[in-house]
């Protein structure tokens, strides 16, 4: 949508700024007018923005460079911070575990999602609102019930152990959150468990844009589904991988809720993630100042893939 | 597109199934749960031995389910209606108006809709702490306009901006001004793009969880993801109880989603870029 949308409001805003010869002297008034009107529309929800969010922000940035404990006089640190960030052993542990949750959620539910968009795109299944509707479903239930419901699946007891014992495979079973080899990959599963809609329904959109002529042309070729797939499918959804993968990787450089309601970062420190640091760095251990360091180069991680993946996605296109 | 053989079709099936499944057992799954008595000692997934709905009436007891979704509703329907109104009349500017420094305020907005909330919720509480607002309402609704009416206006600016010319030129002709042309004219065919932005921030605000948790202590301003985190917190054992309260706290989104998963879908998939 960036992509798409900049280039249009660029031609469109500039246009008043060309330094434009005015025969009436009641022009400029009127154009200051017009300039009035549409700041008035705009500043509710500017201020809010700016007091709520993007102000909060540049605070964080501000207190990120002082030592605070939240109650007491903070004192300057300059770039102290965030020297410790980058040496802080829990600090570096928690951006490796989002590393490995990046590489799931961008590859399980992209899989998955592109070849469900492309079964459903392919043949004309019946009922495909109903499987669709199912398959989004995860999308849509809170977070917190999401921890719930998966607490239960991974439990020693739960479905997954039983069903693991049902088919002779107990020597697997475990207690899937609390063992210090799986509990991390068991919170990766779910967010793929979550996203696997959101990538399927992008896929989808993206598909039903692609010139069906494309594909005769393949299978004038002789070529065959896997041949339609990949030099006409996957080379045409640049667009909506760039999407997907976006979503995907902030979605777990972004993880909090899941890891704060199942696991609190346990067992030890095995699922501790930023989110979840800077919430205890401020909130528990009282180092606001280290807390901002690392929302910021949160913040600053998530800009940077947002933009350099829009980038190369729309390049091209 | 064209020739698809049966076997292709029953594979087709096949998969689809799986996958739908796959998203649905873990739901189903905790509805079956729930509805067993609390005492009830179950592992593994089955089918309950005989309906329950007392475990659901139980639930919404222990868990004070009333006052949690009661907060819920109150904070869900601020933000909704703060946040439409407010991306309406943004919107409306951003896509009909020329001005002065449109190009970079909309860039501003651009970059407010990809701002990660957790970057922004440590001083956020301590400078609504230095203003007495923690533990209050405002505290769990103004944040979410400030983040969401950024999503909100570019949803509705890409909407004005479908409306022909011609139509807000005739009735500015007509003598109707700014806000007459926008409320009489330029508003009402777009309905499905409003309702669409509702139904949007209505899960969102719904399912807001690291706000709560961060500005509210008094029990009574929990929302309902907090109240059912605390719940889950305390009764671990209670397991039949806490399947009842989750599905009580999630049913009111899935039902909206279910009702409009038309107009959920596709807003999702074209606001992709918020989250």
């Amino acid at each position: 949508m960036t992509a798409q949308g900049a280039p249009a409001v660029n031609s469109a805003a500039r246009r008043p700024a060309a330094p434009a010869p005015l025969p009436h002297p009641g022009a400029r008034r009127r154009r200051r007018r017009r300039n009035l009107t549409a700041y008035l529309y705009i500043a509710p929800a500017m201020v809010l923005f700016l007091v709520f969010a993007l102000g909060p922000f540049l605070h964080a940035v501000w207190l990120s460079f002082f030592d605070w404990d939240g109650i007491t006089i903070g004192t300057w640190t300059g770039l102290g911070n965030y020297r410790a960030v980058l040496t802080d052993p829990m600090i570096r542990e928690a951006f490796g575990h989002s590393l490995v949750l990046i590489a799931m959620f961008a590859t399980i539910p992209v899989a998955i999602g592109l070849a469900i968009a492309t079964i459903m795109t392919t043949v004309r299944v019946r009922g495909s609102t109903a499987f669709r509707v199912a398959i989004f479903l995860p999308q849509v239930v809170s977070s917190v019930v999401v921890g719930v419901i998966w607490n239960w699946l991974y439990a020693p007891d739960g479905p997954i152990n039983e069903l693991l014992r049902s088919v002779g495979l107990g020597s697997l079973a475990r207690p899937w959150l609390g063992d210090f080899t799986w509990s991390l990959p068991s919170i990766g599963l779910i967010g793929a468990w979550m996203l696997m809609g959101l990538c399927m329904v992008l896929f989808v959109a993206g598909i039903q844009q692609i010139d069906g002529n494309l594909y005769d042309a393949v299978r004038v070729d002789g070529g065959g589904r896997w041949r339609e797939l990949l030099t006409v499918t996957i080379p045409s959804l640049r667009y909506e991988f760039g999407v997907v993968l976006t979503l995907t990787i902030v979605g777990a450089l972004r993880t909090f809720d899941l890891v704060f309601v199942m696991t609190r970062g346990g067992p030890g420190t095995e699922t501790t993630v930023p989110g979840l640091l800077l919430y205890n760095r401020a909130f528990v251990d009282g180092r606001v100042g280290q807390a901002c360091a690392i929302a910021v180069i949160l913040a600053i991680l998530v800009f940077a893939i947002t933009v350099t993946i829009d980038r190369v996605a729309a390049k091209e296109s | 597109m064209t020739v698809v053989s049966t076997r292709e079709r029953v594979l087709a099936y096949a998969f689809l199934t799986f996958f739908a499944l796959t998203a649905l057992f873990p739901i189903v799954g905790v509805v079956m749960l729930a509805l067993n008595p609390r005492d009830a000692q179950v592992s593994g997934f089955s089918l309950p031995q005989e309906f329950h709905p007392q475990t659901f009436v139980e639930a919404w007891e222990i868990a004070q389910l009333s006052t949690y979704l009661r907060s819920s509703v109150i904070v869900s329907f601020f933000v909704v209606i703060g946040t439409t109104a407010l991306a309406i009349l943004a919107g409306y500017a951003f896509g009909t108006m020329r001005f002065r420094g449109q190009d970079w305020l909309f860039y501003l907005m651009l970059a407010g809709m990809i701002l990660p909330f957790e970057a922004v919720i440590v001083p956020l509480y301590y400078d609504l702490r230095q203003f007495n607002l923690t533990d209050t309402y405002a505290s769990l609704i103004l944040p979410q306009i400030g983040v969401n009416v950024c999503f909100g206006t570019f949803w509705m600016r890409a909407y004005f901006r479908s409306v022909p010319r011609s139509m807000l030129e005739a009735a500015q002709v007509d003598g109707a001004g700014s806000i007459r042309t926008l409320l009489r004219v330029a508003l009402p065919p777009g309905r499905p793009a409003v309702l669409t932005l509702v139904v949007l921030l209505f899960m969102w605000s719904w399912n807001e969880f690291l706000l709560p948790l961060v500005m509210v202590t008094k029990e009574t301003l929990r929302t309902a993801p907090l109240g059912l985190a605390f719940f889950a917190g305390q009764h671990t054992t209670d397991r039949v109880g806490m399947a009842a309260a989750a599905v009580i706290v999630s049913a009111p989104v899935i039902l909206v989603f279910v009702i409009f998963q038309r107009s959920f879908i596709r807003g999702m998939a074209a606001g992709a870029v918020k989250e």
